[in-house]
C-alpha cells in the first residue's frame, strides 16, 4: 500500500471537513464536519502507524484516543447546543452575535428621544438592524453612550423626537427584513428570530424523563 | 523505508480496494457538507465513517475499525440525530442551512486541499508500507495499551467522566449556579 493514498484521502476529508465548518450555519452541522476533521486525522495516524511499524502502535493508541475525545466532544458540544436553543430558541450561527462588539452608531431602540443630540440618521439604521436581532441589553446602553457621543449634523430638537421615533417604529420591521435576505427566503425561520428571543417566558424545555 | 517502490501504474487489490472506499468515503462527505436536508447529512455521515471504518480495515487496524464502527457509526451519529430532533430543526428541506460565505469558505477549503496534497505527494512519493495482517488486531491493541499507555487510557476515563457530568451539568435545567 502506498502512503500517499490514505494521505490523500485524509487531506481531501480535512479540507472538505474545514469547507463544512465555514460554510454551515447549523451548530449540528459544523459539529458534523469538525467530526470530519477528526476522522481525517485518525486516518492518517493509521496510516503512519502502519507504515512505520510502530512497535508501541502509538498511532493506533492515538487513534482510539482521539475516538473517544470525539465521543466527549460531541456530547458536550450538543449539550451547549440544546442549553442554547433553550435559552434562544435558534441554533443559527449567523444569530448569535451577544459576544460580538455592538456597532457604532446606534441600535434600533436606543435613540432616546430626551436626548436630541442622539438622532442617530435612518440610512444607518438597517444594517444595524440586521446585525443586531438580538437585543443585548449590554448593547442598548452602549450604544446609546456611543450615539450620545457621536455629534450629527442636522439635529434640530424636534427632528431628533421624530427621527427617534419613526426608527424604533421600523426596528423590528429592519430585523425581519434582514433576517429574511440573510436567510434567503425562509418564512418561518425569520418569523421566529423576529420575536425578540432572549426573554425567558419564551423558553421551551426540553422534555426529559424525570 | 524500503528501498524500491512498486510503481503506481498497477495498483494491487488492497489498494484498489482501499481507493473505492476513499472515493466513496470522500464524496459522502462531500455530500454530508452540502446537502440540503438535515437528516440526510447525518446519515450521509454514517456513510463516510463506515467507509472509513474500510479503509482501516484495509490497513490491518482492524480494533480501530471496530471502535470506529462502534462508537462514530453507533453512538456519534444517533447523538447527532438526537440533537437535531430536540433542536426541533425543519425535517424537510431546507434552505438555510448555508451561511453567506459560501465562496469563501470554498476558496478556503480548496486552498487548503491544494496545499496539502502538493505537500503529500511530494514527500510521501516513495513511501510504501507493506501490509500484514493481525498487526492491529485486538490482541496486539489490547497488549500495548494496558502495557505501555496504561496512564493515559486512565486520563481518558477520567476525562470522558468529567465530560459526561459536565453534559448532564449544562442539559439540565434545574441545577443552577450558585448565584
Amino acid at each position: 500500500m502506498h502512503v500517499v493514498y490514505p494521505a490523500i484521502v485524509s487531506a481531501l476529508l480535512f479540507s472538505i471537513g474545514v469547507y463544512g465548518v465555514l460554510a454551515r450555519r447549523n451548530t449540528i452541522l459544523v459539529l458534523m464536519s469538525v467530526e470530519l476533521m477528526l476522522n481525517a486525522v485518525n486516518l492518517n495516524l493509521v496510516a503512519f502507524d502502519v507504515w512505520l511499524r510502530d512497535r508501541l502502535h502509538g498511532g493506533q493508541v492515538l487513534t482510539l484516543f482521539v475516538i473517544v475525545i470525539a465521543a466527549a466532544e460531541v456530547g458536550l458540544g450538543l449539550a451547549i447546543v440544546l442549553a442554547l436553543y433553550r435559552n434562544r430558541q435558534t441554533v443559527d450561527l449567523d444569530r448569535l452575535r451577544a459576544l460580538a462588539e455592538p456597532p457604532s452608531g446606534a441600535g434600533p431602540e436606543t435613540g432616546v428621544p430626551a436626548d436630541p443630540g442622539a438622532s442617530t440618521d435612518p440610512g444607518t439604521t438597517p444594517e444595524t438592524g440586521a446585525e443586531t436581532p438580538v437585543p443585548v441589553p449590554g448593547a442598548s446602553r452602549s450604544g446609546a453612550e456611543s450615539s450620545g457621543s457621536a455629534p450629527r449634523s442636522g439635529a434640530e430638537p424636534g427632528s431628533g423626537v421624530t427621527g427617534a421615533s419613526a426608527e424604533r417604529g421600523s426596528g423590528p420591521g429592519n430585523a425581519d427584513n434582514g433576517g429574511r435576505d440573510r436567510a434567503g427566503g425562509g418564512g418561518g425561520r425569520s418569523g421566529r428570530g423576529g420575536a425578540s428571543p432572549d426573554e425567558p417566558e419564551h423558553t421551551v424545555r426540553v422534555e426529559e424523563a424525570p | 523505508m524500503t528501498e524500491v517502490v512498486p510503481s503506481y501504474a498497477s495498483p494491487t487489490g488492497q489498494e484498489i480496494v482501499f481507493l473505492l472506499l476513499g472515493v466513496m468515503a470522500v464524496g459522502s462527505a462531500l455530500l454530508v457538507v452540502t446537502t440540503r436536508q438535515l437528516v440526510h447529512a447525518a446519515l450521509w455521515l454514517v456513510v463516510c465513517l463506515g467507509a472509513l471504518a474500510g479503509c482501516y480495515l484495509v490497513l490491518t487496524a482492524e480494533f480501530v475499525a471496530w471502535v470506529q464502527v462502534l462508537i462514530y457509526v453507533g453512538a456519534v451519529v444517533v447523538l447527532l440525530l438526537f440533537g437535531i430532533m430536540l433542536t426541533r430543526a425543519p425535517i424537510g428541506r431546507a434552505a438555510d442551512l448555508d451561511s453567506g460565505n459560501r465562496v469563501v469558505a470554498a476558496v478556503v477549503a480548496i486552498a487548503t486541499a491544494a496545499v496539502l496534497v502538493t505537500v503529500v505527494i511530494d514527500g510521501f512519493r516513495t513511501a510504501y508500507a507493506p501490509l500484514d495482517p493481525g498487526a492491529g488486531s485486538a490482541k496486539e491493541i489490547g497488549a500495548t495499551i494496558f502495557r505501555n499507555w496504561v496512564l493515559p487510557f486512565e486520563a481518558l476515563s477520567v476525562l470522558l467522566l468529567a465530560a459526561l457530568i459536565g453534559a448532564i451539568v449544562i442539559s439540565r435545567t434545574d441545577i443552577r449556579g450558585r448565584s
